[in-house]
């Protein structure tokens, strides 16, 4: 008997642990080529929990636990990462890495565990019908492509026919990713399309911002990461390329993007799907739970970059998801797949951001089990040098899903046959 | 003059700008080999870590600010000052200087008479140990380089017009020239001529050379060992401090600079791991090489090809000369 209640109390204090806490954990990068976009995305993940916890006691009065594990942007550390910290009751996973989230697609939906790549990994994981516990809302690389295209267009009274568009690349598939959609709506709007692929880690551009001054594009679009960013915006520089015709994807729109290019980078542009600036009640709250309390993950001094806005973002969106699970299954204490859920089911509206403290920060979008996705919509931020501030010049506005649909469904398609994945939605 | 010709003349003038940027780095790993016979894989962290040294100082910057707040509760970052890039450039030196030291006091000297593996091995440890170093002392951000000999005269960075304009009156096809490529090709031309005067014409620059021919000979004569090599890396390190000024005027100065040493290994392997002007002449040949092969095969292939193809290269020579174009042929007899 004494045996069976030792046994029983060892069971129960070793479960505990799981039940306290709501884990999120953060495969971030602080160390290696990438840490300074690493740095300011983990802080603004970690630093969003820390509130909740600070100021509302948690989530549904649950605490929240940050499992940070330094990935270091390597595809293996990460996938040790998340081997590691699986165990602890991890709800979600965020890799910030395309070649981890392909990894871990097959092990999280295995686990299952949901993972959440917003605006980065595999773009057909929209289709929820295939892949069931990846989420990508609120837009994939895809709507990105479409989305420079759709400015283009409106900057150009609605017709590029014959404009030359040349796209800047990391020779990854990262990189890769939106020149499909780039052909595709080639072939829709006729403008000319070149592809000048760079070589990770990008130092060395010389060659391709030579053919860029020789062929003489209207427009350049860039997928860099890292310091691929930075050495193209100076190489535009040099050769004197219009700034107000570089546009970057959101992972080539950050302050430390520009800011070694000097005045020479002003009028910039790069996509995004949320707010820049730290203009939002939510930061005074940060300030005054998290900075001033001696609780930051930082510094302090990120809050308001773009990459530090992002991952508050992606945190809250964690956290909306938690709650909505919370309410569907009417306890506090969620499991991973209750989080899958939560996700699937999610509903931001611009009330719900505003109360937040966080108003037109991001879309309003709900999530289905056929569409994690989100809506795909696209704003266009551009750098001031002057003030050293990046400015949202758009609105969020619709990509072409017509053509973006159709690669989605064709490319999870081949994915379901190769694994023999039969839809999931009923 | 037909257009492609035009073309090809300004990538093939480039390609030796670039060049002489691989050279700058496989010029350290030379001055320590040839010295020591120690393969430095920490060459690039090297410039990486004498780049940040300069900025931080330059800026006022506190070093290991993270450290201290963390432990003492602090928010210091800036002592608040701006230094003058001329005396930034003589403290860095310094700073340069006293990781030579260090870095023969607690690792080399203890490896004396070891095999080249386990040498290379310990610097392997080198370049991580000094890659978190240089995060923990000045951070990870990336850092503007600005650096100014007086008031407005900086590096200067982007199209040479003079160029621009002459090439446009003769081929009818202005050439791009980055001026900070004309700079780095100056300031080699200098470093070179400065390392071959020193080697040559100073009691410490012959009592390098007499280390690198035979070190149990300079043993004998009385020359100290301990002192060429700290002497030896320091030159590396101040040749480090320069190749990171130059590279990372074009990217701001970021962990990436670590990685330029990648660059330098063709370079070394086609030049000679023993030849101050084997890795100037490897760093042109390369330069042009690679820049040209895009150039002419890039499309065909789907572009960047500069990566592999300067490794093709070397490994091209390397079958027909394996000590490369100007290393030293090593003959053991049994």
């Amino acid at each position: 008997m004494k045996k069976i209640f030792v046994t029983a109390v060892a069971g129960l204090m070793a479960a505990a642990p799981a039940m306290a806490d709501l884990v999120f954990p953060s495969l971030s990068y602080r160390t290696g080529p990438y840490a300074a976009g690493g740095i300011p995305f983990a802080d603004g993940y970690a630093d969003y929990f820390t509130l909740l916890n600070e100021r509302d006691g948690g989530i549904g009065g649950v605490m929240t636990k940050l499992l940070e594990c330094e990935t270091g942007y390597n595809t293996e550390k990460g996938v040790e990462c998340y081997e590691s910290t699986k165990g602890e009751g991890a709800l979600v996973y965020q890799p910030l890495s395309t070649g981890i989230t392909y990894q871990l697609i097959p092990k999280t939906t295995a686990d299952d565990i949901p993972m959440h790549t917003m605006g980065y990994g595999r773009t057909s994981a929209a289709n929820g019908n295939v892949f069931s516990h990846t989420f990508n809302y609120p837009g994939t690389y895809w709507n990105g492509a479409s989305g420079a295209v759709n400015y283009l267009l409106e900057t150009n009274g609605g017709d590029i026919k014959g404009k030359k568009i040349a796209l800047v690349y990391h020779n990854s598939a990262y990189g890769k990713e939106p020149i499909r959609t780039l052909e595709e709506l080639q072939k829709k709007h006729g403008y000319e399309l070149s592809l000048l692929p760079v070589d990770h880690p990008g130092q060395e551009q010389k060659s391709q911002w030579l053919q860029i001054r020789r062929e003489k594009p209207d427009y350049v679009l860039m997928w860099g990461w890292g310091v691929m960013n930075q050495v193209a915006v100076q190489e535009a520089a040099n050769i004197r390329f219009p700034m107000e015709n570089f546009i970057g994807i959101w992972w080539s729109g950050a302050e430390h993007d520009v800011l070694s290019a000097g005045d020479k980078a002003n009028g910039y542009k790069a996509l995004t799907f949320h707010n820049v600036g730290r203009d939002f009640p939510v930061f005074e709250d940060i300030q005054k739970y998290v900075v001033d309390a001696g609780k930051a993950a930082g510094a302090g001094d990120q809050i308001g970059n773009v990459l530090y806005n992002r991952g508050l973002y992606a945190a809250m969106l964690a956290a909306e998801a938690a709650k909505t699970a919370q309410g569907i299954h009417g306890t506090a204490d969620i499991t991973p797949a209750m989080m899958r859920d939560g996700m699937e089911a999610l509903e931001i509206t611009e009330e719900k951001m505003a109360a937040l403290g966080m108003p037109n920060f991001g879309p309003s979008f709900s999530v289905s089990c056929e569409n994690h996705g989100g809506p795909g919509l696209v704003g266009v931020t551009q750098w001031d040098a002057g003030s050293k501030t990046w400015s949202l010049i758009s609105d969020f506005k619709p990509t072409d899903m017509e053509v973006i649909g159709a690669l989605i469904e064709a490319d999870s398609g081949s994915y379901a046959s190769e694994n023999n994945i039969e839809a999931q939605c009923k | 003059m037909p257009e492609q010709l035009a073309f090809a003349m300004e990538v093939f003038l480039n390609g030796l700008m670039s060049g002489v940027l691989y050279a700058l780095v496989a010029l350290g790993f030379v001055l320590i080999y040839k010295a020591s016979g120690i393969f430095n894989f920490a060459q690039g962290v090297m410039a990486l870590f004498a780049a940040m040294t300069l900025v931080g100082i330059q800026n006022g910057q506190v070093p290991f600010a993270h450290l201290i707040n963390a432990v003492l509760g602090t928010h210091i970052h800036h002592f608040g000052w701006h230094i003058h890039s001329v005396l930034a450039l003589i403290l860095t030196v310094g700073v340069m200087v006293l990781l030579a030291v260090a870095i023969q006091k607690f690792v080399f000297r203890h490896l004396v008479g070891q095999e080249p593996i386990i040498l290379f091995m310990a610097t392997i440890g080198l370049a991580y140990f000094l890659e978190g170093f240089a995060d923990l002392m000045w951070n990870s951000e990336i850092k503007k380089l600005e650096f100014c000999l007086a008031g407005t005269t900086c590096l200067p960075q982007g199209i040479n017009l003079a160029i621009d304009e002459a090439t446009y009156n003769w081929f009818g096809y202005g050439f791009f020239i980055d001026n900070l490529d004309i700079t780095a090709t100056i300031v080699a031309i200098i470093l070179v001529i400065a390392l071959v005067a020193f080697s040559q014409y100073t009691k410490q620059g012959r009592a390098m050379r007499a280390v690198a021919d035979d070190h149990q000979a300079a043993l004998s004569v009385g020359i100290s060992l301990n002192f060429i090599w700290v002497l030896v890396w320091s030159v590396a390190g101040f040749v480090a401090l320069v190749a990171g000024i130059m590279w990372g005027a074009k990217s701001g100065v970021q962990f990436s600079l670590s990685l330029i040493a990648l660059k330098a290994l063709p370079v070394l392997m086609l030049g000679g791991f023993t030849s101050i002007p084997g890795a100037i002449i490897g760093g042109l040949i390369i330069g042009v090489g690679e820049k040209l092969f895009e150039f002419w095969v890039g499309p065909l292939v789907g572009g960047a090809t500069e990566n592999w193809f300067a490794y093709v290269l070397a490994l091209v020579f390397l079958v027909f000369r394996p000590q490369g174009l100007f290393g030293e042929k090593i003959i053991e007899r049994v």
